[in-house]
């Protein structure tokens, strides 16, 4: 193979850029410069050179200061040939680093000189920043170990509706882990005007099917767990078992006292949301820690006095807001940061533009998680068990 | 005058307005004006012995008066009292 220059063959407007051989740069990491790798994540899973960090060409710019926070520290810069670790070089001089070189013929040349290099292991792996998540990585309140807590987490949305659609989509953009959806239902093109997780050319399909097909189209990161059935007395149990958060997004009260008992026994911290028109609803009920859905109302209305979506109409953009409220108590549960709303409901009035705060108090009579209820016995059903329809 | 809530569910019941201003010195005095002014509702708040019933909250500026004195908590002119049904809407 015919050797390239090893000296200096650019030197672009603000300095600080240049070439070096792998023979340069070797000894330029093993002086302490930080190393960089500028391919692609998949370019990384066949080989990198050891303590490298990756860093995609597309997301340079925002990611090198984490990276090396200090511009003034020399940095080592390797694509796969030498060409995008130049452009990206030049950007990095462009912020002010002061002493960056990129490997001139990248690390095709660093394996054919035989100088060592390293496939991922699972520590590295875990270890290495994903771009699709690196608007939270970069965050404190987040950065991997929340990442991970999310990859780790298993969440239920009961109802791939017009609250299940937003909330099913942001949950999975986040990179949670695990969705579980229950649903029975086919799309409906009535459904569409909200429900914005299905598409037009799916009406008459599972909803559950559905919601899954543009899940996995957005992050196939996800394992998304389909439930083709209604929540019930009878299934209720096995259908919530294992999951960390539930979010209730059904449309009816009976199904909504039902799994409020299930939720309340197992423990399962339950976010909360109804819409009616143009407002909305939001709470959430952690068993035993704040009130329970049965604390709140103890009795079900008249079924006139609580018409589900299909009857008394809502605007599409309403369940959108509180589904995606619901989301982000979700995650909120899962991460351990910020003040969930436990002990207190929100109003949204869409038309007026406000949210109201009311705060809810456990009742220590309350037969699911009040005094007498035995920290979670199962002991208790729907005060009319009816036959429970998710309409819409 | 106290400022009344009507939840969306119970605006028919009063003409379709938001809320509604009632005299009362207590919370039981307020919504028996309201009940009242707009007999409609009465079926929907209270029982036939004029009980309130249990899935209906009413909330004293952002607190459930059944934590305060129920009926009897005291509500001044510029107190807003929300009436708040269970709402069942989700899909």
């Amino acid at each position: 193979m015919k050797s390239r220059p090893e000296l200096p063959i650019f030197a672009p407007a603000g300095g600080g850029v240049r070439e070096v051989t792998p023979a340069q740069a070797e000894e330029m990491i093993a002086a302490g410069a930080a190393l960089v790798d500028t391919r692609e994540p998949h370019e990384w899973q066949t080989g990198h050179i050891a303590g490298a960090t990756l860093v995609p060409p597309a997301h340079v710019m925002e990611q090198i200061e984490e990276v090396v926070p200090e511009r003034h520290r020399p940095v080592v810069i390797y694509c796969a040939a030498g060409a995008r670790s130049l452009r990206a070089a030049r950007q990095m001089a462009s912020m002010g680093y002061q002493s960056v070189v990129s490997v001139s013929g990248g690390i095709v040349r660093w394996k054919i000189e035989g100088r060592p290099w390293q496939l991922p292991d699972r520590t590295t792996a875990t270890a290495t920043p994903d771009p699709r998540y690196s608007r939270q990585l970069v965050m404190p309140e987040i950065g991997p170990a929340g990442q991970a807590r999310l990859a780790q987490a298993k969440v239920l949305f009961i109802g791939a509706g017009g609250l299940g659609s937003p909330g099913l989509l942001y949950l999975a953009a986040s990179g949670v882990g695990t969705l579980g959806i229950v649903d029975f239902d086919v799309v409906d093109l009535s459904n569409l005007q909200r429900q914005v997780v299905h598409t037009s050319d799916r009406v008459g399909r599972k909803k559950t099917d559905s919601a899954a097909e543009t899940i996995r189209a957005l992050n196939p990161d996800v394992k998304v767990v389909a439930h083709d059935e209604m929540l019930g007395e009878d299934n209720v149990e096995r259908l919530i078992r294992g999951y960390d958060v539930i979010l209730d997004g059904t449309d009816t009260l009976e199904t909504r006292y039902t799994l409020n008992d299930a939720a309340v026994r197992a423990r399962i911290p339950v976010v909360h949301a109804s819409v009616f028109r143009f407002e909305g609803q939001l709470t959430v009920f952690a068993p035993f820690v704040g009130p329970c859905y049965r604390c709140l109302y103890p009795t079900l209305p008249p079924p006139e006095l609580a018409p589900g979506c299909a009857v008394a109409g809502v605007l599409g953009v309403v369940p959108g807001t509180m589904g995606l409220l619901q989301a982000t108590e979700a995650l909120k549960l899962i991460l351990g940061i910020g003040e969930p709303l436990i002990g207190r409901l929100l109003i949204y009035d869409a038309l007026d533009g406000t949210f109201q705060e009311l705060r809810l108090q456990r009742d220590p009579t309350c037969p699911a998680c009040g005094d007498g209820a035995g920290g979670g016995e199962p002991r208790l059903r729907a005060d009319q068990p009816v036959a429970a329809e998710l309409a819409g | 005058m106290t400022t009344v809530r009507i939840p969306p569910v119970l605006r028919a019941q009063v003409g379709d307005v938001k809320q509604v201003e009632v005299s009362g010195a207590n919370v039981g005095e307020v919504i028996g004006q309201l009940v009242g002014q707009h007999p409609q509702l009465r079926e929907h708040l209270l029982s036939e012995d004029g009980v309130l019933h249990r899935f209906v909250n009413i909330y004293l500026n952002g607190q459930d008066v059944r934590y305060l004195s129920e009926l009897e908590t005291p509500v001044g002119e510029r107190d807003t009292l929300i009436l708040l049904p269970a709402m069942a809407g989700g899909a």
